[in-house]
């Protein structure tokens, strides 16, 4: 026998034979297979589970699924794991579940911040805004203050040690929502032999099936919920039928792209979590055609004092005594606006709870439901509204008083005593994902809810989510739905024939819906809740009315109505609604706010799925990166790639390692791993005349076994990319490219080829990954090239700079260029990349006689500053000229047009005050200038606004120059050549440089450094 | 996400594909003829429509071939795609009435969220 007090004994979805222990707020509780967090705590009599966002009022379970405003909890004690403000009506329990209320202290009991309640009428809407901006405070000293405050959960902390997983998947039809409409779309489409994707929401198909009583209702003979789960099971044994439980769909996107959230291991003891399967996962489906089966939600009413815990949706109440098992209340008393809630106070009678009375806001009631209740013995209130409520942490009673009108009260005040308030404020069609499709809403006047209107995908809504409630009509608009949809997906669909119905139920009816129920209070007296998560009363929309904020949207966020984690899926319609009343307006005149994805909070780690750790940003390494992480090679990513940055020796340091390198390079040899550079074959009879056209020089002459040096410019005639090419034949060359630019200049070559110079015969081929490249610098380079390579003499004496040769090392076929980044005598070897390792091996073996040494990108970058050579992204920023860079000598403008020279005879890139590349020299030759740092052009800097000339764009110590070296632009720097100017520095005073040319090594030579 | 047509491969999710612009900006045959006015306004200017708009796209991750696309931006409706050389097919499109104005339904936006009952104002 069940030791909760408030467990039925038979009936549900929950397995009896099997006891769970689960600890809540401290104190430990049981349950069984088939709870959530809710019908287990009301199981146990629990009601508050939390408290008000705002004023820390007591709160209870209000909904039974994903439509509850605010019975949310933190569960897991783990700090990696913990989960924060979860739905109590969603998580299912497991043995050992350990839940926790947030937003309290010291305890849900006795929570300090209670003290706002006291203060309400210190907090209005806006009440943030009013008190902390202005001269007496600033927002950004209270704000931290305030966030804690008004703090919800606590968000997990440290790497998340779950695996979560995103999958994509095409359907012919997607129905969402496994109720009766949803099961009878997807069964008719899943007939016609079209793949359906069939996603529930919660643990079990069925959907307000499960809610009504199976005692009294058959379908096709069966109980509903046997019915529902017999058909999913039909459904599941098909191979061309997924039937997702526990997946919400979150978010409708373009051309029918829908995200669904599966919570798979969410209900499970985390020891009893399959290791193979994710905790969460995302399906990404890409439907033809959609059913939306997803149901309505249920309004609540909005009266004086309407937020104890113990006040519930009468729909919500029904869920828990039929499909978990639960009388959520002993002493029930039923407010409501329709006739659905009547069923509600029969089935909590039959279900064992005294009724104290039903209270309809309508005066005139159905003669059947008058004459059920008076069978029942059950006292009724037409005509009647609750006034007030009492109860602190759970509710013990209410006023009722007479309507008078629809705005006020009249009569005596009748006290009556209650443990439970099922309220219904009648059922409005679930439109959410609807909207979010971007179909128009409709207002529907009988139901003063928004209804589907005009489609706007490829989707159609069935059931009560199309504003039919009663289960006939949800069955065949369902199997209609589903039939069409299959139709429209190409395949040949039926409704088929109806399940047989007995029983059925009583739908609401025709709701007296009012914006707010009359009290009889003065104006300022009255705390109606319109939103219970975000803690927004009546007064509060009324309050944003009176300031001016009549758009809806404003009023929504002056108030924050509907911003919490639930969205106002219960609290929103009544907004409206109360605007519209203020405002004297049509609700559709008032509108909506936007139904946003998502429906429901997903979280970061399912959105993510896969893609984290290594997979977030896949790195490419090169083919001998097993040979640089083995030698003590520190990586830095470049572009997509991993690049050996430098190689540290024990107890060296990096800058140390750079200097060592830097001085190999340069002193004897040094080799490169340069496999990263883009490269791009070009052939075609036009090639000469493409290259001329996207570099600033000419192409003409270059005979083949010969390389050349290119700049390339957009149109605007900024510098985009540099690299060199070689003429391999008349009609075919190799381009190389910046690492990181590789994609882009392929893709604006291919560009200006396929939508410019249709009549140039060019291709173009990426072979980026197809060539590894070892780049040797220093003296001693081309003897190991000579030793290694057969079929060449590398002497630079005969082999001249820029010249290209075929060769062969141990038989394999090679390229050596003699090109050079460094300044420094410099061969390149590029080998088919799957030779790469062994080519890099190869060459430090042939090395080491002559002390050679790897070298990385960073001795790479110092190297090339020496000489004075650009990096493009470094020295450049996207507002470069070729002037600007000095390097008027590569343009041509004799050889015709190329891209963006008509650019650099504009008025402002042919200004002579642009920007231009220099040297800098500090005074001070062991003193490194910041990259980055302003230059000025006095001693001193100046009051603010400072005149700027320019800045610094590289700075290193050069170990060859054996001082610090700095390139940067400034105002016509090529006219200051010599000049004294300064570099600013957050602590100090600026530093003193002198202005030079680039080149420091030719500096050097002529006794200018 | 779209599913966009590239007209050499088929249908593929957006994923594949970048945008690359305004389509049919033909570069001037002979820049040095152009002013500085009518330079910039090839090199810089481009339109951005809320309505029926002719864009280029490119199908990154599949042929790399460029081609036209025309697109309701404020409904994003893909009306065609087309090659590059091809002549714009003929669409027809529910245009915003006016530069603030909505398509009547597809946007999103406010105005177009709600029907208008008959005979409501």
């Amino acid at each position: 026998m069940s030791t909760q007090p408030n467990r039925r004994a038979s009936g549900g979805l929950i397995d009896r034979e099997t006891t769970i222990g689960f600890r809540f707020d401290g104190r430990d509780f049981t349950g069984h297979p088939g709870d959530t967090l809710a019908s287990a705590l009301l199981a146990n009599g629990e009601h508050m589970v939390a408290r008000g966002f705002k004023y820390h009022r007591p709160r209870g379970i209000f909904g039974a699924g994903s439509e509850d405003p605010t019975a949310l909890v933190q569960i897991g004690g783990d700090a990696t794991r913990t989960d924060p403000n979860t739905r109590v009506t969603e998580q299912e329990i497991y043995q050992g579940l350990e839940a926790r209320a947030q937003n309290v202290w010291p305890s849900l009991r006795y929570d300090v911040g209670a003290i706002n309640d006291v203060f309400s009428t210190f907090l209005p809407a806006g009440f943030y805004y009013k008190t902390f901006m202005g001269p007496l405070g600033n927002w950004m000293t209270f704000e931290p203050f305030i966030r804690k405050a008004a703090g919800m959960g606590v968000a997990p902390d440290g790497p998340d040690p779950d695996r979560y997983e995103t999958v994509n998947r095409h359907c012919d039809v997607l129905v969402i929502g496994a109720g009766p409409a949803g099961l009878m779309a997807a069964q008719a489409a899943a007939k016609s032999g079209a793949r359906v994707i069939l996603a529930e929401e919660s643990a079990h198909v069925g959907g307000r099936l499960l809610s009504i009583d199976p005692d009294y209702t058959r379908i096709a003979g069966k109980t509903p919920a046997n019915w529902a789960s017999d058909i999913a099971d039909d459904l599941a044994d098909m191979d061309t039928v997924t039937v997702l439980t526990r997946t919400a769909a979150f978010g409708y996107y373009a051309q029918n792209f829908v995200g669904l959230w599966e919570r798979v291991s969410d209900h499970l003891a985390p020891a009893d979590r399959a290791a193979n399967l994710p905790r969460q996962r995302v399906w990404r489906v890409r439907a033809k055609e959609v059913v939306l089966a997803t149901g309505s939600v249920e309004r609540p009413l909005v009266f004086h004092e309407n937020d104890r815990p113990g006040i519930m949706l009468a729909g919500a109440a029904r869920t828990f005594v039929h499909r978990y098992g639960v009388v959520p209340g002993r002493r029930v008393l039923v407010f409501a606006n329709n006739d659905s809630a009547w069923e509600a106070a029969f089935d909590l009678q039959k279900a064992g709870a005294t009724i104290s009375g039903i209270i309809d806001l309508r005066r005139d009631i159905d003669g059947a439901l008058l004459g059920k209740a008076a069978e029942r013995g059950i006292g009724i209130h037409p005509g009647a509204a609750i006034v007030g409520t009492t109860g602190a942490q759970r509710v013990s009673g209410a006023q009722v008083r007479r309507m008078s009108g629809e705005t006020g009260v009249e009569g005596a005040v009748t006290a009556i005593e209650c443990d439970l308030l099922a309220v219904s404020g009648g059922w409005m069609p679930n439109v959410a994902l609807f909207s979010q499709s971007r179909g128009k809403l409709a207002f529907d006047e009988d139901l003063a809810a928004f209804r589907p209107g005009q489609s706007w995908q490829n989707e159609r809504s069935a059931g009560a989510a199309a504003a039919v409630f009663d289960l006939a009509g949800c069955l065949k608009t369902g199997a209609q739905a589903g039939a069409d949809a299959a139709k429209k997906a190409g395949l040949t669909a039926t409704a088929g024939r109806m399940p047989k119905i007995e029983g059925g139920e009583r739908v609401q009816g025709t709701p007296r819906v009012l914006p707010e129920i009359p009290s009889g209070r003065p104006k300022h007296k009255v705390r109606a809740w319109i939103d219970l998560q975000d803690d927004v009363t009546t007064k509060d929309i009324k309050l944003a009315l009176q300031e001016g904020y009549d758009s809806i949207e404003h009023a929504k966020r002056y108030t924050t109505t509907g911003m919490g984690t639930d969205q106002g899926k219960v609290a929103n319609m009544n907004a409206f609604a109360l605007v519209a009343g203020t405002l004297g307006k049509p609700v559709w005149q008032v509108g909506t706010t936007t139904y946003r994805q998502p429906w429901k909070p997903v979280t970061f780690g399912a959105i993510a799925g896969q893609h984290v750790g290594a997979h977030f940003h896949p790195r490419r390494t090169t083919p001998a990166h097993a040979w640089h992480a083995e030698n003590g090679a520190v990586f830095e990513p470049v572009g997509d790639w991993l690049r050996a940055r430098a190689y540290l020796r024990s107890g060296e340091s990096f800058d140390e390692a750079v200097q060592r390198e830097s001085r190999a390079a340069r002193e004897h040899v040094a080799v490169l791993d340069a496999s990263t550079l883009g490269k791009i074959d070009i052939r075609g009879k036009d090639a000469r005349t493409f290259l001329n056209r996207v570099y600033t020089n000419a192409w003409s002459k270059l005979a083949p076994g010969k390389a050349r040096y290119g700049l390339m410019l957009g149109e605007d005639g900024m510098v985009m990319d540099d690299g060199v090419t070689a003429c391999i034949a008349d009609d075919h060359f190799h381009m190389t490219t910046t690492t990181g630019g590789a994609a882009s200049v392929l893709t604006h070559l291919e560009d200006y080829l396929q939508t410019e110079w249709t009549d140039l015969e060019v291709y173009l081929t990426t072979v980026t990954e197809q060539w590894s490249v070892a780049s040797l610098s220093g003296p001693d380079s081309w003897r190991v090239v000579a030793d290694l390579c057969e079929g060449i003499d590398p002497d630079p004496e005969t082999f001249e700079f820029m010249r290209f040769a075929e060769a062969t090392i141990d038989g394999v076929p090679v390229r050596v260029f003699r090109i050079s980044f460094t300044g420094a005598l410099a061969y390149e070897i590029n080998i088919a990349a799957d030779y790469g390792h062994w080519l890099w091996t190869r060459v430090i073996d042939a090395g080491r006689k002559y002390a050679i040494q790897p070298y990385g990108t960073e001795a790479m970058h110092l190297l090339r500053a020496e000489k004075g050579f650009i990096i493009v992204g470094q020295e450049t920023d996207g507002t470069m000229t070729p002037g600007d860079l000095r390097m008027d000598w590569i343009v041509n403008d004799r050889k015709g047009d190329f891209i963006g020279k008509r650019s650099l005879l504009r008025s402002d890139t042919a200004r002579s005050d642009r920007k231009q590349l220099v040297g800098l020299l500090t005074d001070d030759p062991a003193l490194m200038l910041e990259e980055g740092a302003h230059i000025i052009a006095t001693e001193t800097e100046p009051a603010p606004p400072v005149p700027m000339l320019g800045h610094v764009t590289s700075s290193y110590i050069s170990p060859n120059l054996g001082r610090s070296i700095a390139l940067g632009v400034v105002k016509a720097g090529g006219s200051r050549i010599g000049e004294r100017l300064w570099a600013t520095r957050r602590d100090g005073a600026p530093i003193p440089v002198k202005v030079t040319e680039t080149d420091f090594l030719k500096l050097r030579e002529t006794g200018d450094v | 996400m779209f599913l966009i047509t590239c007209p050499y491969c088929g249908t593929r999710d957006q994923s594949e594909f970048s945008n690359a612009g305004e389509a049919h900006v033909a570069r001037p045959e002979k820049p040095e003829d152009l002013s500085d006015e009518e330079w910039a306004d090839f090199v810089f200017l481009r339109n951005n429509p809320k309505g029926l708009f002719a864009e280029r796209w490119i199908h990154t991750a599949g042929c790399r071939r460029f081609f036209n696309m025309l697109r309701n931006t404020a409904t994003d409706e893909i009306l065609a795609v087309y090659k590059v050389g091809e002549t714009p097919p003929r669409v027809s499109t529910a245009e915003p009435a006016t530069p603030s104005g909505e398509a009547p339904i597809g946007s999103g936006n406010d105005a177009v969220k709600v029907e208008r009952p008959e005979g409501g104002e």
